[in-house]
């Protein structure tokens, strides 16, 4: 045996009665030593230290306390960490040393309330970590997970795109310790993610074992015990940090640790150690951090992700294969193969081409899951590449009431012409909405609306000083020297000598273009009034110029644009209640809307003229004509006029989808996708207050 | 005053003497010698400190000719590029701006960040950045035909997405435009360890520090760390700070002001280290 051993191993009764004599030497109930050593017998080495040590510290302020403290140190120790029992043996002597013996009694015999108190204090709920842990793991990630609560005895768990987390974590004795864990938690389950825990099917290597949810348990463990060690290859601190938040590993572990640990290992290494585990029908020690598995659930994700990642991969292949255009003899040579770090190597006839951004962003979440890229995701997709959902519904009605307002042009990609005065324009205003509405959302937003309309006032346009003007507050120097210096040399002097400050004019003039097709329908309705509400706010502090127009249709002969405030109404009662009143209505034929609108905004006298464009998706109109390329093209070819006559243009998205088609339609940097519904109002304000940022 | 201000400039102005450091990424050397050798001007496109102004003074060594860069800024006058009189004792002396001292040296003239210059200023470089090949100076009714040696290079980031600060089109189209971007992991590591004075292993960490930060880009942060930034990091290390005071103040503290957003760079350096 070592020297050291005896430093780890449990003291036995009869060393602790001869450490407790010398203790607790002054003890009134010294009969009972040795009942005492008994129970200390099954603690920790380090714990019974710990109780030797406070027990000598407080016999000396007092031995009845001593006594007291060593008898519950066994309770203590099942409700509390070991700072945990720091803590309640001060407590004890603090009360001992304000009140008196019997305070001390009370304090230290009610352990449970002592825990269940300074839990209290320390618990951190999935609330206060949600915002900080949700960019930790967005900067871990290669690819966006979702987080979301779950009750708050449930284990954590992940279905590869979301990680489900407890509602409170209160196991640690602090606030920080309790956040790491909650930190440490989400890691590990980003790594099941990352690492491949779900790269096998699961569900299959366990159905030959007894128990299921054992089974899965186990599996969790072994997981963990892999994952930590792939953490620690690439992020030795976080590692450092999850072996810290829990205690060791089961032994029965000890033989299986080697090949879990290894840098080659993978879930079939854990697999294949499963059944070792399950056979002898124990159940695993619970570790918090460790969660649990649903591998069913995350198969149905993961199937999902990997046909949307290869179509997505496939449809930047067809794009990269018209870079290399059409010549005699067919089309480009495409060549591709698997790189080293995910993205795959293209060469178009030879030439290495990049694969745009979000092409490879797929195909690295396509490593990922598979662990390469699988053959039909290398392969073009044919033409088409994305196919619209049907709507149902009768024939539009043609017949109108009245004469077209305008008609417009509409791009037709196969003949590569316009089709003349083929869209027919109505324009009328929205029906008002209900009136408190927008009172509503401005008191539910309060503190947000402040928080923007302090950060636009600070765009607003700072006074500037105008050098070199004909008459002003101050003297220019510089024109003053040059005056001087033309004066010599016989050149007549500029009379522009004076500095004048100025407000800066931003001549900004912004054009609001609304989806109120019938696909908007309920949420993104919701977030797109919301968000024009913020909007509305945000630019009237600015005093930019700005209009807000709504767009649906149903084919070419009702193509309705919806005036919400034009570029002259104030943001009144009036265009308030129109807001409240947006809804949707049917399709989205996006090219003549644009067409409208920017004849509207081009007749603006100001310098800078935006068009920003509020959609849930790619353009579509009833019948089969607008949709998929054809809506595509008439689209991009109306931005591509808006930009002629000196509009920029952008574009907000509710579509996961949006980024296969959006970058071709509006051109990359000009578009912003927004996964989720919920962050439009937040987002739209600041997005604008980027786009004209000084 | 800069030393591009001073009267005697053209006469300073000399080719770097010492090779820069500077790691090829792809064939962004050749295709730069085939524009200086049929004489166009260069556009460089990439975010902030990837290596663009380093690629530049690179290139300036291995084409042996003079570098003057100006650092464009609101504020910049066609004045600040051409050159103004001064007063001196009794008389009036005219002095070269930087980029009339340029031509006449036949230097590469490097407009860092030229976006930033006010429009006005911008359009005096037109008839230099075309077959022209001419710098008007119209204070002293001075037409300086540029001499083969003379290059103009400017650079943007594109990232800003203002309308307000943008290229205009007839800007942008006199030039050959070169996109830039943070190099590989590989390559990044490299650039760490020769400039930060690290050893590998380090390197390696801190450059996977960049990419988690740069995963965030859009959610909070407009930039992820540049290699610059690393870079920084890796003097400190080198300096005798720890990696992660390094890290701290090197990148999680120039990357944002934001108390959040602090605390999750700060969350990803501990992750890191």
């Amino acid at each position: 045996m070592t020297s050291s051993a005896p430093s780890s191993r449990r003291l036995f009764e009869h060393e602790l009665q001869e450490r407790l004599d010398v203790v607790l030497f002054a003890s009134p109930s010294h009969r009972s030593i040795d009942r005492l050593a008994r129970s200390l017998e099954p603690l920790t080495r380090c714990q019974q230290e710990k109780v030797l040590h406070w027990a000598g510290i407080a016999t000396r302020t007092n031995a009845e306390i001593g006594y007291l403290l060593a008898t519950l140190a066994p309770v203590a120790f099942e409700q509390l960490d070991d700072e945990g029992f720091d803590a309640w043996v001060i407590a004890g002597l603090d009360g001992y040393d304000r009140d008196g013996l019997r305070r001390a009694t009370e304090l230290l015999r009610d352990v449970a309330g002592f825990g269940a108190a300074r839990n209290g204090l320390a618990r951190v709920t999935y609330a206060e970590v949600e915002a900080r842990l949700t960019r930790f793991i967005q900067g871990l990630s290669g690819r966006p997970l979702a987080l979301r609560s779950i009750g708050s005895d449930s284990a954590a768990w992940t279905d590869t795109e979301s990680l489900f987390l407890p509602e409170r974590m209160a196991e640690r004795p602090s606030v920080e310790g309790n956040r790491r864990l909650y930190q440490a938690t989400a890691a590990l389950l980003w790594a099941q993610t990352r690492y491949g825990t779900f790269n096998a099917d699961i569900d299959a290597a366990i159905t030959a074992l007894p128990d299921r949810r054992l089974a899965l348990d186990w599996l969790s463990l072994l997981e963990a015990v892999r994952l930590e060690a792939r953490i620690a290859d690439e992020l030795p601190g976080l590692a450092r940090e999850i072996i810290g938040l829990h205690d060791a590993w089961p032994d029965v572990l000890t033989p299986a640790l080697p090949r879990l640990q290894a840098p080659q290992a993978t879930v079939q290494d854990s697999l294949a150690l499963l059944p070792g585990l399950v056979v002898r029908g124990n159940k695993p020690p619970k570790f918090t951090l460790v969660g649990t598995l649903d591998p069913t659930a995350a198969r149905w994700v993961r199937a999902d992700r990997i046909a949307r990642e290869t179509k997505v991969l496939r449809n930047a292949l067809v794009a990269l294969k018209g870079v290399g255009g059409r010549r005699q003899g067919g089309e480009a040579v495409l060549d591709i193969a698997p790189g080293d770090d995910g993205a795959p190597a293209v060469r178009v006839d030879g030439e290495v081409v990049a694969l745009p951004p979000e092409a490879q962003a797929a195909a690295q979440s396509l490593v990922q899951d598979l662990g390469e890229l699988p053959p039909e995701a290398l392969t073009p997709a044919g033409p088409g590449g994305w196919l619209p959902t049907d709507k149902e519904g009768a024939g539009p009605d043609l017949i109108n009431e009245r004469d077209a307002d305008w008609r417009y042009d509409e791009w037709d990609y196969h003949r590569g012409a316009y089709r003349k005065g083929w869209c027919h324009v109505y324009e009328m205003d929205v029906a008002p909405g209900a009136a408190a509405y927008v009172g509503e959302v401005s008191a539910r937003y309060r503190t947000l609306i402040n928080q923007i309309r302090r950060r636009f006032e600070a765009v607003r346009g700072e006074d500037r000083t105008l050098g070199r003007q004909p008459e002003g507050e101050e003297i220019d120097l510089d024109a003053l020297v040059d005056a001087h210096i033309d004066r010599r040399s016989g050149i007549e002097p500029s009379p522009r000598l004076f500095c004048r400050r100025i407000r800066s004019e931003r001549s900004m003039a912004a054009m609001f273009m609304v989806d109120m097709s019938g696909s908007t329908k309920g949420w993104v309705n919701d977030a797109e009034r919301e968000a024009l509400i913020m909007l509305c706010e945000a630019i009237e502090a600015l005093g930019d110029d700005y209009a807000i127009y709504g767009f649906s249709g149903w084919t070419r002969t009702r193509c309705d644009i919806y005036r919400i405030k034009s570029f002259v109404d104030r943001y009144d009662e009036t265009v308030r209640r129109r807001i409240a009143g947006i809804e949707a209505k049917d399709y989205t034929r996006m090219g003549v809307a644009i067409r409208h609108l920017t004849k509207l905004l081009a007749a603006q006298p100001v310098r800078h003229k935006l068009l920003v464009t509020l959609s849930d998706g790619r353009p579509d109109d009833f019948g089969d004509e607008y949709r998929g390329t054809y809506g595509i093209e008439d689209t991009r070819r109306a931005l591509q006029e808006a930009r002629r006559q000196g509009i920029r243009s952008y574009c907000v998205t509710i579509d996961r989808h949006g980024a296969d088609y959006l970058k071709h339609m509006v051109g990359p940097a000009a578009y912003t996708v927004l996964d989720e519904v919920a962050k439009l109002p937040v987002k739209l304000a600041d997005i604008y207050r980027r786009l004209t940022a000084n | 005053m800069t030393a591009a201000n001073s009267p005697g400039l053209v006469a300073e102005l000399k080719a770097p003497a010492f090779e820069p450091y500077y790691q090829p990424v792809g064939g962004e050397i050749a295709l730069f010698e085939a524009a200086a050798a049929r004489r166009l001007p260069v556009l460089l496109k990439g975010p902030t400190g990837c290596g663009k102004t380093r690629f530049v003074e690179y290139m300036a060594w291995k084409l042996k000719r003079p570098l003057v860069t100006v650092a464009c800024h609101d504020d910049l006058t066609t004045a600040d590029l051409l050159g103004r009189y001064l007063i001196v004792g009794n008389e009036t002396v005219w002095m070269d701006g930087p980029l009339t001292a340029a031509v006449r040296a036949g230097a590469i003239c490097y407009l860092d960040e030229i976006v930033e210059a006010r429009k006005d200023t911008t359009v005096v470089i037109h008839p230099l950045a075309d077959s022209r090949r001419v710098l008007t100076v119209d204070k002293r009714g001075e037409l300086l035909q540029a001499p083969d040696d003379f290059m103009l290079v400017i650079s943007y980031n594109p990232g800003y997405q203002s309308i307000l600060k943008e290229i205009k089109p007839s800007t942008r189209q006199r030039f050959v435009a070169m996109e830039f971007d943070y190099p590989s992991a590989e390559l990044e590591t490299k650039i760490v360890v020769a400039e930060g004075g690290v050893d590998e292993a380090l390197a390696r960490k801190l450059v996977k520090l960049g990419e988690l930060t740069r995963n965030l880009k859009g959610q909070g942060l407009d930039e992820g760390a540049s290699t610059r930034l690393l870079v920084h990091a890796a003097q400190l290390v080198s300096a005798g700070r720890t990696p992660d005071e390094a890290a701290t103040a090197a990148v999680a503290r120039a990357l944002t002001d934001d108390a959040d957003m602090t605390q999750t760079l700060h969350d990803l350096v501990r992750a890191v280290f």
